[in-house]
C-alpha cells in the first residue's frame, strides 16, 4: 500500500461532487452527496444493498441515463468542468471517464477487436500498426497480455469470466481515460480472479484515477486509499454517511453507522 | 422411516398416463396429416410431368420459365424496397425511445399492417400504383406494381422481426459501447446489428418465402403474361398466378404445368425456409 501522508488539500482533484441528488422518476434515490475523488488514487464506495452506490458511480459518466428516466440536481466536475452542463458531449465525457461493469460484458467479437473498438470509434484515425501497439499495451496494462497474446483473433467469449473482465478493463484502458469507474467488478468472479483484478487496480493507479463500488469491505480495505460509506434508512434514500482515508474509515470511523457496518454488525 | 421408494404407482395412474401418451401421439399424426397429403398430392401429380424444357420456355410454349423469372423479378423489387425500410423501422422501434407515444403508434400501425388481407393490399396497390402509373407514365399492370404490392406485405413482417431480434441483444453491449464513448449510431451499426445478423437473416428469409407464395396482391397489379415480359413496366407472369389462371385450362399440357409449377413453388419456399429455420435454431 502506498503511504498517504499528504494532507487532502495538496492532492489534485479529479472529480468533485457537490450536492448531488438523483431521482428515478419522482422518487429520490440519492440525496446531497459531496465528495472528492483524488487524482491517482483509488476511492472505494461501500455500503449495504440499495444504498445507491451503483447509481452514484453511474452518475459520474452519465451512463445511468441509458437505463431509464432520471434526473439529477447538483454538480459533478471533472477537472473543473461541469459534466451536467447542457452542452456536454456525452461521448467525449465517457471516453475520459471509462467504466467497467458488474458482469463482464465483452462484445461478441475477437479479443483484438474488443480492445480496439473504443479506439476505432474515436474521432482520430489510427494507423493499423499504431492500433496494434495500443491493443498490446492495453492488454499488458490489464495484466492479461501473456494469457491472450497467441489468440488475439479468437472470440473473447471463449475466455473465463475473470479473463473476460480483464479484457473489459483493457478495452476501457485502450481509450486512455482519465478516470476509471468500476461497478463491483469482481462480484461475478471467483477468489483467484478477484485477486488478479485487485492487483491490477493497485498497479493502475499510477497513471489513472479509480473509483470502485464494492459490497466487499475487505476488498475496499485492500485496494483503496479513500473510502466513502453510503447508507440508507427507512426513507430508502441513499446518503453518504462518511468519507475519509480508508485507514481511518476502517480503524476509527467517526459515525456510529459506519462503525456498525465496517465491524460487520449490518449490511 | 421414509416411504419405500420402490412403491409402484396405482394402476389407474399408469393406465391414464399410457392413454394420454397414445392420445397425444395420435393427435400429432392427425396434425401433420394435411402436410403429408399436400406434399404427396403435389409430388405425385407434379413430378411425372417435370421436364427440362419447362425451365427454358415461356407458358405459351408449354414451359413456365417466364413465370419463374417474373416471380424472381418481383420478389427482388419487393426485397429491395421492404428490407431496408423494414429493418430501419425495426431499428427505430427497438432502439429509439421505445416508450414514446410516436414509437408505440408506429408499432401499433405496423402490427395492423401484418393483419391486412393480401387481397386488400392488392386492390390498394392497383389504385395507388397501377392507376397512377397509367395516368402519369403510360404503363399500367407491371412487375413494378407487383413488386410494390409484395413489399407492402413483407414490410411489417421484417420490421417487427427486426424489432424483436434487436430487443434480444443484451443491453450490456449498449452500455459497454456507450461507456467507451460510442455514439448511438456507432453502437447500432457496429455492435447491435452484427450481433443480430443471423436472426435478422432468418426474419428476412421468412418474409421472402411469404412473398414468393402470395397470389392475391399480384392479381391486379402484375396481372399475367403468356410470354416473356418486355420490361419491368409490362404485365408479368408469376408462379402463383400461373397456377390460379391455368388450373381449369382445357388443355391437358397447360394443366400439367399447374402441378409442376406448384411443385417447383413448394420446393422454392421449402428451400428458403430450411436455412431460415436452421439459423433460427442455432441462434437459440
Amino acid at each position: 500500500m502506498r503511504e498517504i501522508h499528504k494532507p487532502a488539500q495538496e492532492l489534485e482533484t479529479a472529480i468533485q461532487v457537490n450536492n448531488l441528488s438523483f431521482f428515478y422518476g419522482a422518487s429520490r434515490a440519492l440525496e446531497s452527496i459531496n465528495m472528492t475523488i483524488f487524482k491517482n488514487h483509488v476511492t472505494a464506495i461501500i455500503g449495504p444493498s440499495g444504498c445507491g452506490k451503483s447509481t452514484f458511480i453511474k452518475a459520474l459518466n452519465r451512463i445511468g441515463e441509458l437505463e431509464g428516466k432520471i434526473k439529477t440536481e447538483g454538480q459533478v466536475e471533472l477537472y473543473g468542468q461541469d459534466i451536467y452542463h447542457p452542452q456536454v458531449n456525452l461521448n467525449q465525457l465517457r471516453r475520459q471517464v471509462g467504466m467497467v461493469f458488474q458482469k463482464p460484458n465483452p462484445f461478441p467479437m475477437s479479443i483484438y477487436e474488443n480492445v480496439a473498438y473504443g479506439v476505432k470509434i474515436g474521432e482520430e484515425k489510427v494507423q493499423r500498426s499504431e492500433l496494434d501497439n495500443i491493443v498490446e499495451s492495453a492488454l499488458q496494462g490489464a495484466a492479461i497480455w501473456n494469457e491472450v497474446k497467441d489468440k488475439l483473433h479468437k472470440s473473447a467469449l471463449g475466455l473465463s469470466g475473470g479473463q473476460q473482465q480483464r479484457i473489459c478493463i483493457a478495452r476501457a484502458l485502450a481509450v486512455k481515460p482519465k478516470v476509471l469507474l468500476m461497478d463491483e467488478p469482481c462480484s461475478a468472479l471467483d477468489p483467484i480472479a478477484t485477486i488478479k483484478i485487485e492487483d491490477l487496480i493497485h498497479s493502475l493507479r499510477n497513471d489513472l484515477t479509480i473509483a470502485i463500488v464494492t459490497h466487499n469491505m475487505q476488498q475496499a480495505a485492500r485496494v483503496s486509499d479513500y473510502t466513502a460509506f453510503f447508507s440508507t434508512d427507512e426513507s430508502r434514500i441513499g446518503r453518504m454517511v462518511e468519507f475519509g482515508e480508508t485507514k481511518q474509515i476502517f480503524s476509527f470511523p467517526v459515525d456510529k453507522r459506519t462503525n456498525d457496518y465496517v465491524s460487520g454488525r449490518f449490511g | 422411516m421414509a416411504t419405500k421408494l420402490t412403491t409402484p404407482l396405482s394402476p389407474l395412474r399408469n393406465v391414464f398416463d399410457r392413454g394420454m401418451t397414445v392420445l397425444a401421439f395420435g393427435l400429432t399424426i392427425v396434425g401433420i396429416l394435411p402436410l403429408i397429403s399436400v406434399l404427396w398430392n403435389i409430388i405425385s401429380k407434379g413430378l411425372p410431368g417435370l421436364t427440362a424444357v419447362m425451365f427454358t420456355k415461356p407458358i405459351i410454349d408449354d414451359g413456365f420459365a417466364n413465370a419463374v423469372v417474373g416471380t424472381l423479378t418481383m420478389i427482388t423489387i419487393a426485397s429491395l424496397l421492404s428490407i431496408p425500410i423494414g429493418i430501419a423501422t425495426g431499428i427505430y422501434l427497438a432502439e429509439y425511445q421505445p416508450t414514446t407515444r410516436i414509437n408505440r403508434t408506429i408499432k401499433f400501425l405496423t402490427t395492423i399492417l401484418t393483419g391486412v388481407p393480401s387481397i386488400v393490399v392488392g386492390i390498394f396497390t392497383y389504385n395507388a400504383v397501377v392507376l397512377v402509373s397509367k395516368r402519369l407514365f403510360d404503363f399500367s399492370y407491371s412487375a413494378v406494381a407487383g413488386g410494390i404490392a409484395l413489399a407492402i406485405l413483407m414490410l411489417p413482417i421484417i420490421a417487427l422481426t427486426t424489432e424483436e431480434v434487436l430487443k434480444l441483444v443484451p443491453n450490456n453491449f449498449r452500455l459497454a459501447s456507450s461507456g467507451l464513448g460510442g455514439s448511438k449510431f456507432q453502437t447500432i451499426t457496429r455492435i447491435i446489428l452484427p450481433a443480430a445478423v443471423p436472426a435478422l437473416t432468418t426474419g428476412v428469409l421468412l418474409a421472402v418465402a411469404r412473398g414468393i407464395g402470395e397470389t392475391a396482391p399480384l392479381l391486379f397489379t402484375a396481372l399475367f403474361a403468356q410470354d416473356w415480359a418486355d420490361n419491368l413496366t409490362s404485365p408479368t407472369a408469376s408462379l402463383p398466378i400461373l397456377i390460379f389462371n391455368l388450373y381449369n385450362d382445357p388443355d391437358p399440357v397447360k394443366n400439367q404445368l399447374v402441378w409442376t409449377a406448384s411443385l417447383f413453388l413448394l420446393g422454392v419456399v421449402l428451400v428458403i425456409n430450411l436455412p431460415a429455420r436452421f439459423l433460427a435454431n442455432r441462434n437459440r
